[in-house]
């Protein structure tokens, strides 16, 4: 037992943070920006020392644990822990928060919005103690709070600070979210019922839920309520369309949080939650999900083949990748399952590259998202031509980067499961390429508009904000060991838990072969 | 004639002894990667104060690579051939469950003669860059990208298992684009990068699915593992393999159907395409498939499917390369028809395997030859491609003509010049295995002779027919001297792998070898193909000997006129892949917009009763919230009511 509470500090610490910030004089912008960064830096700071800690050969189901009973009546208690995927989430987490606080330094000064300096770097650190809690919650009720809780930061992000069509891309996000939490929030409540039935008292502890002999009835009707949730926040075809919309109203680094973090709440919620507690209505549903994801793997792609503005470009790319992570999810195999958490790591890093480097752009051009406004930025500013370069190769997950590692094993699961599936989503990286490069291709190369001759090149600031990315991209693409190590024993405990073990190879050399 | 048998080895089978570990020299099989890929990073993130410096970084760390290659080929030599093959084990790299790939090298025979193809000619090409661009002011990026392509072929060629293999293949492929796409502000140059990466990521998933299918049969996607259990997979399992290997290799190879970005990708400096077309990226996909022999020596269908597309290409590839007037594209039709040939002797089975490697060999120097002097000829004419507007360069520029011209009889296959050799023998085992394979490459050897001649005779020889501010001048040294090296290679490079060399043997336990009888004699076939070559000759020479038109004629044949458009390669392209994928982008981006995300809106608007869309709710917000929450809440009721009753 770990005595010092750890997941707690973790998410404490930016919560205090954000009040300090608030409790500063309006007038003290630059520094608030200090404290945000500072009290961000320090978070994951604390975050590096706990991973330190982490036993990835541990036997226990999570580490770092805590439990104090909340709402005892009702069975719902404060428990928090992580295993090795709360791990590699809580900590993608905590690393893009400082690093969307220095990019986005002057978000608010040259956004279109209302809201103050203070405000939005408050709002930043609110959302970073939200992540934290969501991906660490072990109390399902728990996860539930969080869950809805982070959408009211984002909504005020988008609403106050985002571009022109802010507030419909706010309420539609929220609408959306809020849809989709309630009947999550209908199937919580079934699962309540049903553990009180089966175990005499009602629970919402997901280790207690996990074993429980649910019908298979019951197993696919609460299933839908929190996959509906899920596959909205994810966003899954055919739910992804509030995507865009906020994409393209929110800053860069509202943007990067949303898409590169949160919305990894639902593929996380499905592997965390979907499997394990209903093992049965997975394996159901399965075929459902797997089209779902495949439909949105080349839809998203495509679609992204179509756009002319960049946001909406990266969003529609977005669910293109989210259609990956589902997918190795539900075909149940180590790889699928191991790749899809990668997946979702290296998918953070090359949102927050392609947002972050385009935001720098459009900074520099008055705004303006739409890709007819630019070109030839590799001739003007050749150090963010090559940051947009290497976004664009992260997201079309060229081998030796981290997406390569998560995608490639993503594909691998499917296809030893189903050939055909797997044929058909590794045609998406043929069109991955076709949008990545006719992006590329508009923005960086050619002749630049006449508006853009005189364009800086990366600041210091930014160069710093973005190195980190780039250097997490090619570190976990060239030596993505210790990351699989801590994922994989969460995974195949997951499976285990679902009952299905990986397809064996035709030929079987292992040592236990028979003559 | 020359060589017939005397020095060619009994029959081989290939050996699957498990590898040696690497020791001695061998332990720095990875700083052949690394010297480079060094070389790339510093150039490409230290910024303007290398600019003075940087290219000769670049430089040095490949020439010290091929040093260290040339001492790693003596030691090599010295040990028996069945200790030949060395391992060397860096760390775990991607695992989860079964599969387990390690990032792991393997220099045997084969990745060895790559090894020096790669560092001593891109050594050379290094070399002759600094010249070449001299006055680019992104000469240190240009080394950078040089760099890192060497870096990426070398990781490719070394890998142990077709994983890591994939990280060099992709590698090459980012390479290309960027060196393909260096003078970026052009948008032809631009839209010719993108159209490499694409068709190369169409050859990709040729290579993705490959690797996938090797793990659910054999479960490891290690070389060695792959090869020794490739007996006991199924016929058809088998045959896929092959398949998709081959679909790899079209992309990157630039073979039929995917042979269309390589004409474009003239677009670089030519340097570059000296690079490309000898030392790196069009080899791979021989690479491959040779190094795949344990496969394709089991499936008599992919082997075959080999043969056609390597025919195909030989074909096409010197049809286009004989009505291009702009040089530069003529040698990149050439460079398909000559890789043509690797790929159909790599088809044929332990016949072929050693001889496409050969030819790869001397193509990889008298190829480079071709290209930097050409480069030479561009350098003195004003950065100007087209023949027509060239002539009677011999006497401005000797040993620019003096080079061309060996790598000239080198390709066309005149004995005692290095194509010679190599060609021959993939004929010869063409003709061994199947007579219409045999009698297509004789035909494109002749067509060979023809388009060569015409592109000697209408650079060097004829009237002068420059434009009025040209002045062809010699290029400096630095230019000049890689250019000697690889004249000297074009001439005795074929002759000495094969006497002195003992390539066959040399390849052997690693491909494997046979030979098999044909019924007509050697000789008489050697005769036959030599003449084919010189009818070729004579026709260009009459046909372009005297005088050259400075319009290219427009009454021409439908071929010439097929020929000049690629044989509608970019057509065929467009109908087929291009045109389909646009619509279909362009109905879905409507589809998402109208229909899906349109009832999304309107559902929202139903709901919240409001009679318009969405975007109204602005002000109405509080209203919608408290509907959603009331139907929540009957929702809620309505779970509640199912499970707690059932």
């Amino acid at each position: 037992m770990n005595s010092f509470p750890w997941l707690t500090t973790i998410g404490v610490v930016p919560l205090l943070g954000s009040i300090i910030v608030m409790l500063l004089p309006s007038t003290r912008t630059t520094l608030a920006k200090q404290v945000a960064l500072l009290v961000s830096l320090v978070t994951l700071g604390l975050t590096i020392a706990m991973a330190l800690q982490f036993n990835a050969n541990s036997t226990e189901p999570f580490q770092f644990v805590e439990s104090t009973p909340w709402i005892p009546a009702l069975g719902i208690s404060y428990s928090v822990g992580v295993d090795g995927i709360g791990l590699v989430l809580v900590a993608l987490a905590t690393t893009l928060v400082p690093v969307v606080i220095l990019a986005g330094w002057n978000d608010v000064e040259t956004s279109a919005g209302n809201g103050s300096v203070k405000g939005y770097f408050a709002l930043l650190l609110v959302l970073e103690t939200l992540m934290v809690g969501v991906f660490a919650a072990t109390d399902l009720f728990l996860f539930y709070v969080f869950f809805e809780a982070m959408l009211v930061p984002i909504y005020f992000l988008i609403g106050r600070y985002g571009g022109a069509q802010r507030s419909y891309a706010a309420v539609k996000f929220l609408i959306y979210s809020l849809v989709g939490g309630l009947f999550m929030l209908a199937s919580l409540i079934g699962v309540y019922v049903v553990s009180a039935r089966l175990l005499g008292e009602g629970t919402f502890d997901f280790l207690s839920l996990v074993g429980l002999e649910m019908d298979s009835t019951t197993q696919r009707m609460l299933f839908l309520g929190f996959f509906f949730a899920f596959a909205i926040k994810a966003p899954l075809w055919p739910f992804h369309t509030w995507l865009p919309d906020a994409a393209k109203e929110s800053t860069p680094a509202t943007a990067v949080l949303l898409i590169g973090v949160l919305d990894k709440v639902g593929t996380f919620g499905m592997i965390r939650y979907l499997l394990p507690i209903f093992p049965e209505a997975s394996q159901f549903y399965a075929p459902v999900v797997i089209g779902m994801a495949v439909i949105g793997i080349l839809y998203g792609a495509l679609v992204a083949l179509g756009q002319n503005d960049m946001k909406r470009l990266f969003a529609y790319s977005s669910m293109s990748h989210f259609g990956f992570i589902a997918l190795g999810i539900f075909v149940f195999t180590t790889q699928g399952g191991s790749g899809s958490v990668f997946y979702m790591l290296a998918h953070g890093l090359s949102t927050a590259a392609l947002f972050l480097t385009g935001g720098f752009l459009m900074m520099r051009r008055g705004g303006s998202s739409l890709i007819s406004d630019y070109g030839g930025v590799a001739k003007v500013a050749p150090v963010l031509g090559g940051f947009l370069l290497f976004a664009a190769m992260s997201s079309l997950a060229l081998p030796g980067l981290a997406s390569f590692v998560g995608e490639f094993l993503v594909l691998l699961g499917v296809f030893s499961q189903y050939i055909w599936i797997g044929v058909i989503a590794t045609l998406g990286i043929v069109f991955t390429a076709a949008y990545v490069l006719r992006f590329y291709q508009r923005t960086a190369t050619g002749p630049a508009p006449a508006a853009m001759v005189d364009m800086p090149d990366a600041r210091g600031r930014e160069i710093t904000a973005l190195a980190p990315i780039v250097l997490l991209t090619l570190v976990l693409g060239i030596v993505p060991g210790p990351a699989l190590e801590v994922i994989n024993p969460a995974v195949e405990r997951t499976l285990e838990i679902v009952g299905v073990s990986d397809p064996p190879p035709a030929i079987d050399m292992g040592e236990g072969r028979q003559p | 004639m020359i060589g017939n048998g005397a020095v060619i080895a009994a029959d081989v089978a290939p050996v699957l002894e498990p590898l040696t570990a690497a020791t001695g020299i061998f332990a720095w099989i990875w700083l052949l990667i690394a010297l480079p890929l060094v070389g790339a990073i510093v150039l490409l993130t230290t910024g303007r104060w290398t600019n003075r410096f940087g290219h000769f970084i670049g430089v040095a760390t490949v020439v010290i690579a091929a040093i260290l290659a040339i001492a790693m080929l003596i030691e090599m030599m010295g040990r028996p051939a069945d200790a030949r093959a060395f391992e060397q084990t860096l760390y775990s790299w991607v695992f989860a469950g079964q599969f387990q790939v390690d990032v792991a090298f393997q220099l045997d025979q084969l990745s060895m003669v790559f090894v020096l193809l790669i560092t001593i000619v891109g050594s050379l090409i290094h070399i002759y860059s600094i010249g070449y661009m001299a006055h680019d002011p992104d000469r240190r990026r240009f080394f950078g990208f040089l760099n890192l392509f060497v870096a990426a072929m070398l990781l490719l060629v070394l890998a142990d298992n077709y994983l890591l293999l994939y990280v060099g293949w992709e590698g090459v492929g980012l390479a290309s684009f960027l060196l393909i796409g260096f003078w970026q502000y052009k948008p032809s140059a631009s839209a010719a990068a993108k159209k490499a990466f694409v068709i190369n990521r169409v050859g990709d998933v040729g290579l993705s699915l490959a690797i996938m299918l090797m793990f659910v049969t054999f479960g490891s996607v290690t070389f060695e593992s792959v090869f020794s259990s490739a007996g006991e997979a199924s016929d058809s399992t088998l045959t896929w393999i092959g398949l998709l290997l081959l679909l790899a290799a079209a992309g990157k190879s630039a073979q039929f159907p995917l042979q269309a970005w390589l004409l474009d990708a003239m677009e670089g400096p030519t340097p570059v395409s000296a690079l490309i077309h000898a030392a790196t990226m069009v080899t791979a996909g021989v690479y491959l498939i040779v190094r795949s022999n344990a496969i394709y020596d089991r499936t008599v269908f992919a082997a075959t499917a080999v043969v056609v597309i390597g025919v195909i290409t030989m074909i096409i590839g010197a049809i286009i390369g004989s009505a291009k007037d702009d040089i530069k594209k003529a040698l990149a039709g050439s460079t398909m028809s000559q890789i043509g040939y690797m790929v159909l002797a790599a088809g044929l089975g332990p016949v072929g395997y050693v001889f496409a490697i050969f030819h790869l060999l001397t193509h990889g120097v008298f190829k480079a030859n071709l290209f930097l002097s050409a480069g030479s000829v561009m350098h003195g004419m004003n950065n100007g491609v087209d023949m027509r507007r060239f002539g009677a360069l011999r006497a401005v520029m000797m040993i620019t003509f003096g080079a061309f011209m060996f790598g000239y009889l080198a390709i066309i296959g005149i004995p005692p010049f290095s194509g010679f050799y190599s060609k021959d023998k993939i004929i010869l085992a063409a003709f061994e295995v199947n007579l219409i394979a045999g009698i297509a490459a004789v035909i494109a050897a002749g067509i060979t002779g023809f388009y060569m001649t015409r592109m000697f005779t209408m650079t060097f020889l004829g009237k002068a027919r420059w434009d009025d501010d040209a002045h062809p001048h010699e290029s400096p040294a630095v230019m000049t001297i890689p250019l000697i090296v690889l004249a000297i290679g074009s001439l005795g490079l074929g002759a000495s792998l094969y006497y002195w060399g003992d390539i066959v043997e040399w390849l052997a336990p690693v491909t494997g070898y046979e030979s098999r009888p044909i019924a007509i004699s050697t000789t008489l076939l050697e005769l036959i193909t030599l003449a084919t070559v010189l009818i070729g000759v004579a026709i260009a020479v009459l046909m372009y000997g005297r005088s050259v038109p400075i319009q290219p004629p427009q009454k021409v044949s439908v071929l010439t006129t097929a020929a000049r458009n690629n044989l509608y390669d970019d057509a065929t392209n467009d109908i087929v892949a291009v045109r389909p994928t646009w619509y279909a982008a362009r109905f879905l981006v409507w589809f998402d917009n109208r229909i899906v995300d349109g009832a999304v809106n309107a559902s929202a608007a139903f709901v919240g009763g409001a009679s318009g869309r969405l975007r109204r709710l602005q002000n109405g917000f509080t209203r919608s919230y408290a509907l959603v929450m009331v139907i929540g809440v009957i929702v809620v009721f309505g779970v509640l009511a199912l499970v707690g009753l059932s």
